[in-house]
């Protein structure tokens, strides 16, 4: 069971089941190659691997926001996709970039959801996402526009939008690229709060390293398309697979042959 | 072959988007203040443009009619035929090409923009139709604007010629006369017609305009892309529909 981070109610937590997923894209470009994986209810999944692994892509099957080739995607035993599953799973997903509604202020991009399903008066939404706001220190931003919030600032904005649908599923996508240490150790911190706190299942996709290590209870490593090993971080950190341990603890060699490729691609 | 099927799919996507819009119509009277944002929009800042573009065309058909007609004695017609073209084909026609570039390619832009930027998608993770809060409140208030701006587009329009048949010296005939011809033979009818025809017009470019942003794939490049589209094809659509809907109403 998870409870409601806002009244403390316990709520059905909800798993993730992916079934022999492959995803082509147009010009017969596979992404994801027979990926399957389970994510048991209340616990925080991170999927990791390098850019361009395909990562962000299986996020959005599981999000519903596409829809695989083959295989099948699954959100508490529903298809994430149809219009019905997201009414009665509360599936919230924090974007990479935030996609916060550049036209509304912040106030209204966290009122926007309980507005538009009617889930209490104005009085009760205000308090509603104020506490939000207030979770995610950033309550003097409440009347600010998008555009005039830094990045680690849209980060938390975004994870507050979440919050205030009462999740049952919450989904990250890199919610600590782009940020500088100090932010990304922030956001690390709020997302191990609010599986302590409130033990909302949660994926995150993710190539930070420490990120991944902190959080996750278990971890699943992509690469080019196909998982590779789903572990925990102790079995992580004690694999002996050259591919993880390369992908863990990146050397970088400047005597390595690809450098001096560049270097005499560089002088002809 | 590949063109044809674009064609078909994007009448199809205009046709689903349609269809999801008005299984939204319910929701409407919630959505008070975007249907009135957008009735601000599409109609009271695009008045004074149609206005001025209004004012000009009434100018111009006097003009000509006036020229033309001075040749076999018929000036005093010029009236009724500024009134007829204005009410039945120029009135709607036009201004529904500057909606469609004005208000069509900034409903182009931002949706594309919202698609782009990922938006939508929040949107549907949401479980909130755009179809709901980003294309009703639009059509609903294009159908409300239309046949405002039509009806001052004619009222200038026909003001417009009457100043040029008052004042350019080779029409010369009076306000009275010219006023009186475009009475005599410009019928309630005719005017009723137009704002029907821009009523299609308005709703087609709306939509389509609509569709097109929401379809938007890619990165920002895209954006300007998929506006050029979108004018482009209302401008099309606009003329081709004139055909139809004209030989409808004859």
């Amino acid at each position: 069971m998870t409870r409601n981070p806002f009244t403390g109610a316990e709520a059905v937590a909800v798993g993730v089941e992916v079934d022999h997923v492959f995803k082509e894209f147009d010009g017969g470009q596979d992404v994801l190659r027979n990926v399957s994986l389970r994510v048991e209810p209340g616990e925080i999944f991170v999927i990791m691997g390098p850019s361009g692994s395909g990562k962000s892509v299986l996020l959005r099957q599981i999000a519903g926001l596409d829809t695989p080739t083959s295989g099948r995607v699954l959100v508490d035993g529903l298809d994430p996709a149809l219009e019905e599953t997201r009414a009665k799973v509360r599936l919230a997903l924090v974007f990479q970039a935030g996609a916060l509604f550049n036209s509304l202020s912040v106030y209204d991009n966290l009122a926007l959801y309980p507005r538009e399903h009617r889930l209490g008066n104005e009085a009760a939404i205000r308090a509603k996402v104020t506490h939000a706001l207030k979770i995610l220190s950033v309550e003097d931003a409440a009347e600010k526009f998008p555009s005039e919030l830094s990045g680690g600032m849209k980060k938390r904005v975004a994870i507050a939008r979440a919050l205030v649908m009462e999740p049952q599923l919450l989904l990250y996508d890199e919610p600590t690229s782009e940020l500088d240490p100090v932010m990304s150790a922030t956001i690390t911190e709020i997302i191990a709060t609010l599986k302590n706190e409130y033990s909302v299942t949660s994926v995150v996709v993710t190539h930070d390293r420490e990120l991944a290590l902190t959080i996750g209870n278990r971890i699943a490593i992509l690469m080019d398309g196909e998982i590779l090993l789903i572990a925990t971080p102790d079995e992580l950190r004690a694999s002996k697979d050259p591919r993880i341990t390369d992908f863990l603890n990146p050397v970088i060699d400047i005597q390595h042959p690809r450098f001096k490729k560049l270097e005499t691609q560089a002088t002809t | 072959m590949k063109q044809l099927n674009a064609i078909f799919e994007g009448v199809g996507s205009v046709v689903q988007l349609f269809l999801r819009s008005a299984s939204y119509a319910g929701s409407l009277p919630r959505q008070w203040s975007r249907f009135i944002e957008q009735c601000y929009l599409i109609g009271y800042t695009t008045l004074p443009i149609v206005a001025i573009l209004s004012f000009f065309i009434g100018t111009v058909l006097a003009l000509e009619a006036g020229y033309a007609m001075e040749g076999f004695g018929a000036k005093e017609f010029i009236g009724s035929l500024v009134g007829l073209s204005m009410a039945r084909e120029l009135g709607p026609m036009m201004t529904a090409v500057l909606l469609a570039g004005r208000v069509g390619s900034a409903i182009t832009a931002e949706l594309a923009s919202m698609t782009v930027y990922q938006e939508i998608d929040a949107l549907k993770t949401m479980n909130i139709q755009a179809a709901k809060i980003l294309v009703l409140p639009r059509l609903a208030a294009v159908l409300v604007m239309m046949p405002v701006l039509i009806v001052i587009a004619n009222i200038v329009g026909w003001f417009g010629g009457s100043v040029v048949a008052r004042y350019v010296s080779y029409v010369g005939i009076s306000p009275e006369a010219y006023f009186a011809a475009l009475r005599h033979f410009t019928k309630f009818k005719d005017v009723i017609n137009g704002v029907e025809k821009a009523e299609v017009f308005g709703f087609v470019v709306v939509l389509v305009c609509c569709d097109i942003g929401l379809n938007t794939r890619g990165g920002p490049r895209e954006i300007g892309a998929a506006v050029t589209r979108a004018v482009v094809v209302s401008l099309i659509l606009i003329l081709v529909l004139d055909y139809f809907v004209t030989k409808i109403l004859l």
